[in-house]
């Protein structure tokens, strides 16, 4: 390489610098929507067909309305419980992270984590990243099924909420995101202290299942006593955060939590996002002072 | 048949070497699907804190239900212990040209193919089903005959021989297809609606769906059969759909084969 072109190269890049961030990150988003864009057919297909599950679920809490004679189950009505499914079904939208914790693992395990090492590039600023494109072209692409299904099911919503719920429903997804994130990376960077992570990762999902309020509205679990007197199982549920990885954004759009509730609770979904931020972050830390690589 | 049978017990004993060579990870599957089972479970009787049945007058009250939910850990413990593993692999045999091999051998390849490998940590939850069948029945009202006794197994395969040949139309799509990697997607999406009685499925949108999983794809006539046999007194109805079960494993299992050897006949090795 010429003096003169390295020169021009060094001087262009320190012009670019300030715009060179986004510019890659514009260069990911394009390449992760030219991949869906692939096979688009089989993308809206498949996320057409995550919809199925839902209508068993539709027609076995028909069945149990139909069976009893009241007019709602901790709250819910028929139509707000397949409204509530179809709710959760957004929230995993925003929380689920498919491949996170086991890519994360894996990257350890083989030894290609050691580029983060040495390169300027923070590891879990650079997945985040990624991870965002991801999401944003998945949104792009999965609108239209999604609003096929809400259009075809709007019989079953109340009335739409007011402008200001509608924004804390949105704050209450980003964090939903973040919260998801950060506690999936959490669990990733286990793979620095265990060799095989995946039985870990499975038992998160068996909790997560459980408890985020995928299976059914949290509100459920009021009556049911855990053997502690005066705490109930939504009682327990509710200290931990995995219900803000489904349950809660769900249920702020259907207005079961409203007010001052509302606000409290979107501060502890806000608080429980620190709290992974930083354990992910200390996780990372320690993990790669222990960690060794061997090999080319 | 006898060497086939022979055949098969080698295939057995070689993945249950292969499953107690790594104990630890052979517990850790047991445990894990347990888990999921579980979970489930508890989910039905949360469930049951709301609802003495589900559906109206239909008799799928607690215990009956739980022996219909016995039924189908029974039914799909065997299926996943016996062919979905060997149908997984399918996916990656046929974009490798590893089918090629399969097809010189002197056997049949739908036996080879759907049969060589066998999960006996998928056992689990069917050894957890026939537990939960044995607490369903002892605790219902209704005490089955001991000819629903003789009928129940008999029911039980017929319901395997059904998801078996679903499993093996979804292979020969993959041969066709070349590679289908969501064949266990399909597979979940399709049986989940087998997972609950067959009467939830009622009104304008229940009933076409309930005729369509009856007698196009028999999905619905897989648990359902065998547990109301046991579940509920027999009656005109059970024996009509005793018999409907019969034809559809018999049908099912033909139309597969068919379907498999038309399947196999278009395959172009992807071998060099």
């Amino acid at each position: 390489m010429s003096h003169s072109t390295s020169e021009a190269m060094t001087s262009s890049t320190t012009i670019g610098r300030p715009f060179a961030g986004l510019r890659t990150w514009f260069t990911m988003l394009a390449i992760c929507l030219e991949e869906r864009l692939v096979y688009r057919g089989d993308f809206i297909i498949g996320t057409l067909m995550r919809f199925l599950p839902i209508v068993t679920q539709v027609f076995l809490w028909t069945a149990v309305f139909n069976a009893t004679s009241r007019a709602d189950i901790a709250g819910y009505s028929r139509n707000d419980i397949v409204a509530y499914y179809l709710l959760t079904m957004v929230t995993r939208a925003f929380s689920s992270m498919p491949g996170l914790s086991g890519g994360i693992a894996r990257s350890v395990r083989d030894g290609s984590v050691k580029k983060y090492l040495v390169q300027p590039v923070d590891y879990v600023g650079y997945l985040l990243a990624a991870r965002i494109a991801h999401k944003v072209v998945y949104y792009l692409v999965a609108f239209l099924p999604f609003a096929g299904v809400f259009y075809v099911c709007r019989s079953y919503f109340p009335p739409i909420p007011d402008v200001g719920t509608i924004a804390l429903y949105v704050l209450s997804l980003v964090l939903s995101f973040l919260l998801g994130f950060f506690m999936e990376a959490t669990l990733g960077m286990l793979g620095f202290w265990f060799l095989e992570v995946s039985s870990i990762i499975f038992a998160y999902m068996l909790v997560q299942y459980l408890l985020s309020g995928h299976m059914f509205p949290i509100d459920m679990l009021v009556g049911i006593p855990t053997g502690i007197p005066g705490v109930s199982a939504a009682d327990l549920v509710r200290w931990l955060p995995f219900e803000y990885t489904a349950y809660f954004p769900a249920a702020v759009w259907l207005g079961k939590v409203h007010g001052a509730t509302l606000v409290r609770d979107l501060a502890i979904e806000a608080a429980w996002v620190v709290v992974m931020a930083v354990a992910c972050r200390i996780a990372w830390w320690r993990g790669t002072r222990r960690y060794s690589a061997f090999g080319g | 048949m006898n060497r086939y049978l022979s055949i098969l017990a080698t295939f057995a004993r070689a993945c249950l070497v292969r499953d107690m060579t790594f104990r630890a990870n052979f517990l850790l599957e047991c445990i894990t699907s347990i888990g999921w089972m579980s979970m489930n479970l508890a989910f039905y009787l949360l469930i049951f804190t709301f609802t003495p049945e589900i559906g109206k007058n239909t008799g799928w009250s607690r215990e009956p239900f739980f022996a219909f939910v016995a039924t189908g850990l029974i039914i799909n413990s065997i299926v996943q212990a016996l062919f979905m593993p060997s149908a997984e692999e399918l996916t990656e045999m046929v974009r490798t040209g590893g089918l090629d091999a399969v097809l010189v051998q002197p056997l049949d390849a739908q036996f080879l193919l759907s049969m060589h490998r066998v999960d006996f940590s998928a056992c689990a939850n069917g050894l957890v089903g026939v537990g939960l069948l044995g607490w369903a029945v002892s605790r219902m009202d209704h005490v089955p005959s001991p000819l629903a006794w003789l009928l129940y197994p008999l029911l039980i395969i017929c319901g395997v021989a059904i998801l078996y040949s679903l499993v093996i139309m979804l292979a020969a799509a993959t041969i066709l297809l070349g590679r289908n990697q969501s064949l266990y997607d399909f597979w979940f999406y399709l049986t989940n609606f087998s997972r609950y009685p067959a009467e939830i499925y009622s009104g304008p949108w229940g009933g076409p769906i309930r005729t369509l999983c009856t007698f196009v794809i028999p999905i619905l006539l897989v648990v359902n059969v065998p547990a109301r046999v046991i579940a509920m007194p027999l009656s005109g109805e059970s024996w009509g759909l005793i018999a409907a079960a019969l034809i559809a494993a018999t049908s099912a299992l033909l139309i597969s084969r068919l379907v498999f050897q038309a399947a196999l006949a278009k395959y172009r090795s992807a071998s060099s």
